[in-house]
């Protein structure tokens, strides 16, 4: 005991990407299909069929690895890695592994001792493998195909990580980087970001690396830091007991907080790689690169930099409603159709953030339309209804498609603007309250706010509290 | 024949392929292979400095395709190729990981 280790971890992220079609094939990504229901003969193996690149995925990859400071590989081609098992049709997948499309990259993340740079190693493309279903009671496995040839891109960083911290931060910068491009959705829990850990101990100051272990089955942030917590101190009592840890796969199962060495298949891992003569190679242009340089969306810190100039809004706002590209889309949005900046980002700081923490939603999520949310705000500002009211609606426009001002006038939720009402309400208060009346009269300025309180619930909530103060004064 | 394939050799290229050779076959495939092994011994004798790697034996390139759904749902024909199915799946023996 006593000694000081230090953990190891690389990973290798696998993305979906967004597109429309398969990578070989003109069958459709779309999920909650029937099984089956979308494939062909390329993406289930037949004998004879001939795959063909969707340029997509090429341009998807290229725009993921030129936000990664990668150097992009112009002359690549595909392989083939074969293996058996019934959820990959043709034997083998096509994957890359002589000249992947994007090398030498890396990411700048937040650390607690500053900015780190995590390297890349390698993003190549990939095409992903059917859904085995098993029955517990059946003699039978059945394969749905449906997601077979799907794109995606393999991420797999350099062992630059020494922490569940850098691991979660260098994967929320993935996530923001290629949501930007609009290149995936980037769910772990739904699996179009996945990522496996490879992590290794050694003691402090150690040159050589310790025996890794590579482990799967991470669908959550939290997963991924319980894993590597329970991986880190199962390694360190491994060698602390002075036996030696073993390559292997391991499965992370989060109900038991436990991982387990998967049954290593019988066969072992050689995988055969050699170039698939299929597919032709690819040879990328400069003007190529270029004009995927030039689409490069704009990303978090250019966008920082805009609303600060553009809006005036407060660093504070800017770095809440830029971290996902889907609340900068919507604060961009309701903007574009008039609402005050302020006011919008003040929404989404505050009631959206609020309600996804609550319901540990993802920004991703989020289906409000822009124009409902900047009505909201018409309302506020006009001072139809009041700042409570409208976080009310806010809520309920959160969850469902309202327009809410038919919905503020359908529930009766209009600030009632009748004077005379008012009026009659804060004589009925001042006269049912004498004890308040006379503490406000002797210098407790306090004591307004409990008549106010009082007015505002006389009026069911729907009175502008601005206005009932000021009366409130008048009368005292 | 310079190059001797080995029993292990066999076992393990037969285990990757998942081929059950009797030893008839064995036999044969062993000197199949090994002949190949010569001949690409042979290439290794050509010079090959400055010459780039082929990956491919036309000269032809960048074949790609728009990113368009031109597939529609074709299951009972590509059903009709399955082992077995069972509700619009392929059946197959059961597989664990
Ligand atoms: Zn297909």
């Amino acid at each position: 005991m006593g000694k000081n280790y230090e953990t190891v971890i690389g990973l290798e992220v696998h993305v979906e990407l967004a597109t429309k079609t398969k990578i070989f094939c003109g069958c459709s990504t779309a999920f909650g299909g029937a099984p089956n229901t979308h494939t062909c003969p390329v993406c289930t193996g037949m004998p004879g069929s001939l795959p063909v690149l969707n340029k997509q995925v090429l341009e998807y990859a290229v725009a993921v690895g030129l936000a990664t400071n990668c150097d992009i590989t112009q002359y690549c081609k595909f392989d083939r890695k074969n293996y058996f098992y019934p959820d990959n049709p043709q034997n083998y997948q096509i994957s890359q592994l002589y000249l992947p499309i994007c090398r030498n990259g890396y990411v700048e993340i937040e650390t607690e001792n500053g900015t780190k740079d995590i390297g890349i190693h390698e993003i190549h493309m990939e095409e992903d493998a059917g859904k085995l279903i098993h029955d517990e009671w059946d003699d039978c496995s059945y394969v749905d195909y449906n997601r077979s040839g799907v794109p995606l891109i393999e991420i797999v960083s350099e062992p630059d990580m020494r922490s569940a911290d850098e691991v979660i931060a260098y994967l929320e910068k993935l996530k923001m980087i290629v949501q930007y491009l609009g290149a995936s959705d980037c769910k772990l829990q739904e699996g179009s970001m996945r990522a496996d850990v490879n992590l290794s101990i050694r003691e402090v100051g150690a040159k050589e690396f310790g025996t890794r272990t590579e482990m799967k089955n991470l669908n959550s942030f939290k997963a991924i830091r319980r894993a590597i917590e329970g991986e880190t101190e199962r390694q360190i009592d491994i060698i602390e007991s002075g036996e030696k840890v073993i390559q292997e796969t391991r499965r992370w199962d989060d109900n038991e907080g436990e991982s387990y060495a998967m049954r290593s298949k019988e066969d072992a891992q050689d995988y055969r790689y050699f170039p698939d003569p299929d597919l032709v190679p690819i040879s990328l242009s400069d003007e190529f690169l270029d004009e995927i340089k030039s689409r490069q969306p704009e990303f978090r810190n250019e966008k920082m930099a805009r609303y600060m100039e553009e809006y005036k809004l407060p660093e504070y706002d800017v770095n809440i409603i830029t971290e996902s590209k889907k609340m900068a889309d919507i604060f961009e949005n309701t903007v574009a159709i008039g609402a005050d900046p302020k006011k919008v980002s003040n929404y989404l700081m505050g009631e959206t953030m609020r309600i996804l923490k609550e319901k540990e939603m993802d920004p991703q999520d989020i289906s409000f339309k822009p124009e409902a949310l900047a009505k909201l705000i018409k309302l506020q500002e006009s001072k139809a209804i009041n700042g409570k009211v409208a976080k009310d609606v806010f809520e309920v426009l959160f969850f469902e498609d309202i327009d809410p001002e038919k919905y503020v006038e359908e529930k009766g939720l209009k600030t009632v603007n009748d004077e005379g009402a008012l009026r009659k309400v804060v004589e009925e208060v001042i006269k049912n309250n004498p004890q308040s009346v006379e503490d406000y009269h002797n210098g407790k300025e306090k004591a307004i706010g409990f008549l106010v309180g009082q007015t505002m619930k006389a009026m069911q909530g729907k009175a502008d509290p601005a206005s009932v103060n000021a009366m409130l004064k008048e009368f005292l | 024949m310079a190059n001797v394939i080995s029993d292990e050799t066999i076992e393990y290229v037969g285990i990757l392929a998942k081929l059950e050779l009797s030893s008839s076959e064995k036999e044969e495939a062993k000197s199949d292979m090994g002949r190949m092994l010569d001949y690409i011994d042979k290439l290794g004798e050509l010079n090959t400095d400055g010459i780039e790697p082929m990956s491919h034996v036309f000269p032809v390139k960048n074949v790609w395709r728009e990113d368009v759904v031109t597939n529609g749902d074709d299951r009972d024909n590509i059903i009709s190729n399955a082992p077995g199915e069972k509700d619009g799946m392929f059946e197959v023996p059961k597989t664990f990981e």
